[in-house]
């Protein structure tokens, strides 16, 4: 049983709640383990279509846990088995969508970025406020904080420590929709369902296709992109899906 | 807690926030401002409380800024009044429209310079027949702030409020209920009163729903259309899972009057 997050299943999505609220949320490497192996867990279980990650009204999480932070040396940092967790977060296959009320900064803002959506409630806040302590961001907020908003915002983000709303935070692209707070999860878990009913394959292959275009040239990307596309050809959902579309009817997916 | 310039009550879901220093016209200064935002944290914090009165103790109001807290003397820097603003006045005007209940003011007397603004801050205003607002910024060089130049213009239009913004005229309670900057003008004697007695109505009332409505209203002006349906939907959405709805609906079925929780 894990201490630091709460799990739920609701349907084919799984619902994981960080439950650290005397840090709010802070990301220690107790909580990144746990959400690790979770993760794990929902990988290789194929009831599992999408998963929502979410923290309290007042936090989604507020940075990384400064007091085990403080501990660790020079040797202590390079040792750091955070980032083996951090990896295994990045390389999940399923789609990730982050609901987000309240605080995501510094660790918060860079693990809502490991998701492939963001939903906002109207009171969250993103930022990475690393620079006040003398440090900078350390697990990609320097990088996918860059790629979602644009140079001068990220910058004026991560040298100033200052945060930005969810209003100015959709504005920019890091967040697809803003909702009310009340209704954050709730509108997460309704996208994650959608998700979860579509083809796994095309799913699995289309989040790996956009999260390509990060790290590749256009020719690359698209090859990449083609390849994908075509390997599909092979899929028995895709027999599926073609032939309820031109029978009008809704497909079953098997993931086949 | 004992507050020395204001007085702070709470009674039966009502908590009464009286500014009081009625020496200065209910003037701010620093320690007001602290002890103002320390009685709305417990009226944030207090589940039991359902609605906020706000109003002044002798014949003003409020007079807005207390100059003497802020005397600029010849030759001295120029000061940054953004950071007065930053610090103190914006913090109060969206802790007032953000309450998650109604708030109620009543304005007693003169209600000048940022005392003008925070009643349109408010979501009820009455004022007594003496009472008077006045914009007096402009004589100052100023600029209307504590959300003035937002609530003016959408309260009595723009002409109207460029003329109080940039006249700085002293506007009659009558006439700013006439033009609809505030809800109602009552009789000086009878002020307090009807404000408590608004207040106790609301305190029984659907709370939860109250502060749903107050939040769409607040996000109407910023909305599109669209946007605004779709708010309707999700707050919608939400009252319809409290407990008072549910209490409302069944009350109305068997004829009796509800009984509402605020929940």
């Amino acid at each position: 049983m894990p201490q630091t997050l709460a799990v739920q299943t609701h349907q084919a999505v799984r619902l994981i709640t960080l439950q650290r609220p005397q840090a709010l949320n802070a990301l220690n490497t107790e909580l990144l383990g746990e959400l690790a192996a979770e993760l794990d867990a929902v990988e290789n279980d194929p009831a599992i279509g999408a998963v929502v990650i979410t923290g309290s009204r007042k936090a989604f999480a507020a940075g990384a846990d400064i007091k085990e932070m403080a501990e660790r040396d020079l040797v202590g940092i390079l040792n750091d088995p955070r980032l083996a967790h951090w990896q295994r977060i990045a390389g999940f296959k399923k789609p990730l969508i982050a609901a987000v009320n309240g605080f995501a900064l510094g660790g918060g803002c860079e693990l809502a970025m490991h998701a492939d959506i963001i939903i906002a409630g109207e009171d969250a806040q993103f930022g990475q406020p690393e620079i006040n302590l003398g440090i900078m961001p350390g697990a990609g907020g320097t990088q996918r904080l860059l790629r979602a908003v644009g140079k001068s915002l990220a910058t004026q983000m991560v040298l100033t420590g200052e945060a930005i709303t969810a209003r100015q935070a959709q504005q920019a692209g890091l967040v697809s929709e803003v909702t009310q707070p009340e209704l954050t999860v709730e509108r997460a878990l309704q996208i994650a369902q959608t998700i979860a009913a579509k083809a796994p394959l095309a799913v699995r292959l289309a989040k790996e296709a956009l999260l390509k275009a990060f790290d590749t040239d256009l020719a690359s990307g698209l090859r990449f992109e083609r390849h994908a596309f075509t390997l599909l050809a092979g899929t028995r959902d895709r027999e599926e899906g073609i032939r309820a579309f031109q029978e009008k009817r809704r497909a079953t997916f098997t993931g086949q | 807690m004992n507050f020395e310039h204001i007085l702070f009550s709470i009674e039966a879901g009502v908590a009464t926030l009286s500014l009081n220093r009625p020496d200065q016209l209910n003037s701010f200064n620093a320690q007001m401002h602290g002890e103002v935002r320390e009685a709305l944290k417990q009226v944030r914090q207090n589940s039991e409380v359902r609605v906020l009165l706000l109003t002044g103790e002798g014949r003003g109001f409020c007079a807005g800024q207390d100059l003497a807290d802020r005397n600029v003397a010849p030759g001295s820097a120029a000061p940054d009044l953004g950071e007065s603003i930053e610090k103190f006045y914006n913090p109060l005007i969206r802790q007032l429209r953000d309450l998650p209940m109604p708030v109620i003011c009543a304005v007693n007397g003169v209600a000048a310079g940022a005392g003008a603004n925070i009643p349109l801050a408010c979501d009820l205003v009455l004022a007594a027949r003496s009472a008077s607002f006045i914009q007096a910024f402009c004589k100052l060089g100023l600029v209307p702030d504590s959300g003035g130049t937002w609530t003016l213009p959408r309260l009595v239009g723009m002409a109207r409020a460029k003329a109080l913004a940039l006249l700085g005229e002293r506007l009659s309670a009558e006439q700013a209920a006439q033009w609809g900057l505030i809800y109602r003008v009552v009789e000086d004697s009878e002020l307090r009163e009807e404000a408590l007695k608004l207040a106790r109505h609301l305190a029984t009332q659907p709370t939860y729903g109250l502060a749903l409505i107050k939040r769409s209203l607040n996000a109407s002006f910023n909305n599109s259309f669209d946007e605004q349906l779709d708010m309707e939907r999700d707050l919608q959405r939400l009252a319809g899972r409290s407990e008072d709805y549910r209490e409302g609906v069944s009350a109305f079925m068997e004829k009796r009057s509800p009984s509402f929780k605020g929940r």
